[in-house]
């Protein structure tokens, strides 16, 4: 091994912490707006928002390839604009947030769920808007299962391979993640640089899991009075 | 008259249609469990929709169906003080009260909010969470937070059955000052009897989603419109009747002829009195020579820690079946008095007391 290169670190991380923030806001008003809807049309909705869970990540890949591929709908668009998705650092984001997108949504929809409509109700006779009901009282009583969609969607982010590799590539530096180099560290037979950032993965997941762990149980007693048992 | 309500609205197992005014003053909404009285009051504040109606408030059309006109919740300017309270785990009682009052300038709203504290008893605590205080701090709390936004009517849906016995006749007597306060219509939505006498100046009776009855309180427990009625405010004993001059009834199956002081004319099918209502009379001089005096022997009796209940048969000796045609109902001090006297007992049922219903 001549000179390391750490970009993959940085690329994965970069990559997670920005489709964990895409799947947070998309999910949850995805969620919120799914809950107030019934009847045989959001069984397909529920569908095909559960569906990359169910696929193979290569087929979620491969779809996405069509899709923003230079003969793909999106992609021709985007062309026009003198932009390319496949095989660039956006790619990456995009694969990853498509993949996580059903753990947020699942759980924060049983998150919303399980808040007492009573109290929606009360804050509805009180004169407030749907939008200030949501964000004063939904959310913050749901907090708890979005939290807990936040991390799971975060891990299934930093995990994520196959979509990746289908849309994204092994562009060092670019959109080589760190699944993506252990795999290709695999192929060349160097298997000491594999096991280097297979252990790095084990201590960033880690640390990163034990921190927002800590995190969310320790947000200061004064905020959390209120839920205390 | 400052509300109107006038809506129908089909439910699992029956509709609700109901159509009552009401003005500035307490109206109790009394009804068995599953008659629909909750969906009235959620459908006032805006929370269901009826499938068809009006609701006016002081002349603002809350609801028209004919109009396609639905005010949301928020626009209704109506408070609700729901079973459960509904306060806001996550915010204290101070910004629970505050909440519909984010209009207000800072300075404005907290005077508001520590007048409302001042009133509703629980000066001091509004930094605390709802869950630190007892059910009655809730409830108070709960109510301040209702009257906070200045409702043009107030909506309470069992607002006392959460609470214990003990809380619940101060918690009684803390609505019934706030009803005198707040001079807005007012429906008190209750199964229990007393409750509904004591709180409400008028009171509707709702059965399967239609009004039973409505009207003066001390009407309707006088002169019930029907048994149903009757026995949803607590009547117990009814028997067949039939008519046999203008002033007399046979009571079938009380076996025995009563003086009525109401109307007899119509077809009135049964006769009923309230358990209250029987008295005893305790000289021995004149006993059963009166009108409406029969011996009763007593089946059984069943006390409370302040009043007993007697089942009496009458006429005859009871049989081993324990059947009785008569509950009354005496103070424990009467009850005293009476026990150690031989049987039969003189039972008195006053004609001024028995009423009359067609069904």
């Amino acid at each position: 091994m001549t000179t390391v290169d750490w970009s993959p670190i940085w690329i994965s991380l970069a990559t997670s912490v920005t489709a964990t923030a895409f799947t947070l806001v998309t999910g949850l008003a995805a969620a919120a707006w799914r809950e107030r809807r019934s009847g045989p049309a959001m069984a397909l909705v529920d569908g095909i928002f559960l569906l990359p869970l169910v696929l193979p990540p290569t087929v979620v890949g491969f779809f996405l390839l069509l899709l923003f591929g230079r003969n793909g709908p999106i992609g021709k668009l985007l062309f026009r604009f003198g932009a390319t998705i496949v095989f660039s650092w956006p790619a990456t984001v995009i694969a990853a947030s498509i993949v996580a997108f059903p753990l947020m949504y699942l759980t924060a929809r049983a998150a919303l769920e399980q808040v007492d409509p009573q109290f929606l109700q009360a804050a509805r006779t009180l004169g407030a808007s749907e939008w200030r009901v949501f964000r004063e009282i939904a959310l913050p009583l749901a907090w708890p299962g979005v939290l807990a969609g936040t991390i799971l969607s975060f891990a299934r982010a930093l995990g994520e391979f196959g979509a990746t590799l289908m849309i994204a590539g092994n562009i060092p530096g670019k959109t080589a993640t760190i699944p993506i180099a252990i795999y290709f560290a695999v192929e060349a037979d160097d298997i000491q640089r594999a096991i280097a950032w297979c252990a790095i993965d084990v201590v960033i997941s880690l640390a990163l899991l034990g921190g927002l762990y800590y995190w969310t149980n320790a947000q200061g007693p004064g905020r959390a009075r209120w839920a205390r048992r | 008259m400052p509300l109107e309500i006038q809506i129908a609205k089909a439910l699992a197992d029956f509709a609700l249609d109901v159509s009552f005014t009401t003005g500035n003053s307490p109206l109790s909404i009394l009804g068995p469990s599953g008659a629909g009285k909750s969906m009235l009051l959620r459908c006032i504040a805006g929370l269901e929709h009826p499938d068809r109606g009006r609701i006016v408030l002081n002349d603002r059309v809350l609801f028209d169906s004919e109009k396609s006109l639905q005010l949301p919740a928020r626009e209704r300017r109506v408070g609700m003080l729901f079973q459960h309270y509904g306060l806001f785990p996550h915010y204290t009682l101070g910004e629970n009260i505050a909440f519909g009052l984010r209009h207000l300038p800072d300075d404005e709203r907290r005077r508001r909010v520590e007048a409302l504290l001042e009133r509703a008893h629980i000066a001091g605590l509004e930094n605390r969470y709802p869950r630190e205080v007892s059910g009655g701090e809730q409830q108070r709390a709960a109510l301040a937070r209702a009257l906070a936004i200045e409702p043009e009517a107030l909506l309470l849906d069992e607002p006392l059955s959460a609470l214990d016995t003990h809380l619940r006749s101060q918690m009684e007597a803390q609505l019934q000052e706030a009803f005198e306060q707040y001079a807005q219509p007012a429906l008190l939505v209750t199964h229990n009897i007393e409750e509904a006498y004591r709180l409400g100046e008028q009171l509707l009776v709702l059965s399967r989603g239609k009004v039973a009855a409505f009207g003066s309180k001390d009407n309707i427990f006088l002169n019930p419109p029907s048994m149903e009625v009757a026995r949803l405010t607590g009547c117990k004993n009814f028997s067949r009747a039939r008519a046999i001059d203008g002033h007399h009834i046979e009571a079938v199956d009380w076996n025995c002829r009563l003086l009525v002081s109401r109307d007899v004319a119509g077809s009135h099918a049964y006769a009923g009195i309230r358990a209250h209502h029987i008295h005893f009379v305790e000289s021995n001089g004149d006993a059963g020579t009166g009108e409406n005096i029969f011996p009763g022997w007593l089946v059984r009796a069943s006390e409370t820690p302040f009043r007993v209940t007697l089942y009496l048969h009458l006429h005859q000796p009871p049989g081993r079946g324990g059947e009785y045609h008569l509950q009354a109902e005496v103070t424990k001090e009467k009850w005293k008095r009476l026990r150690d006297r031989p049987l039969p007992w003189q039972a008195s049922l006053s004609a001024d007391a028995i009423f009359l219903v067609r069904e």
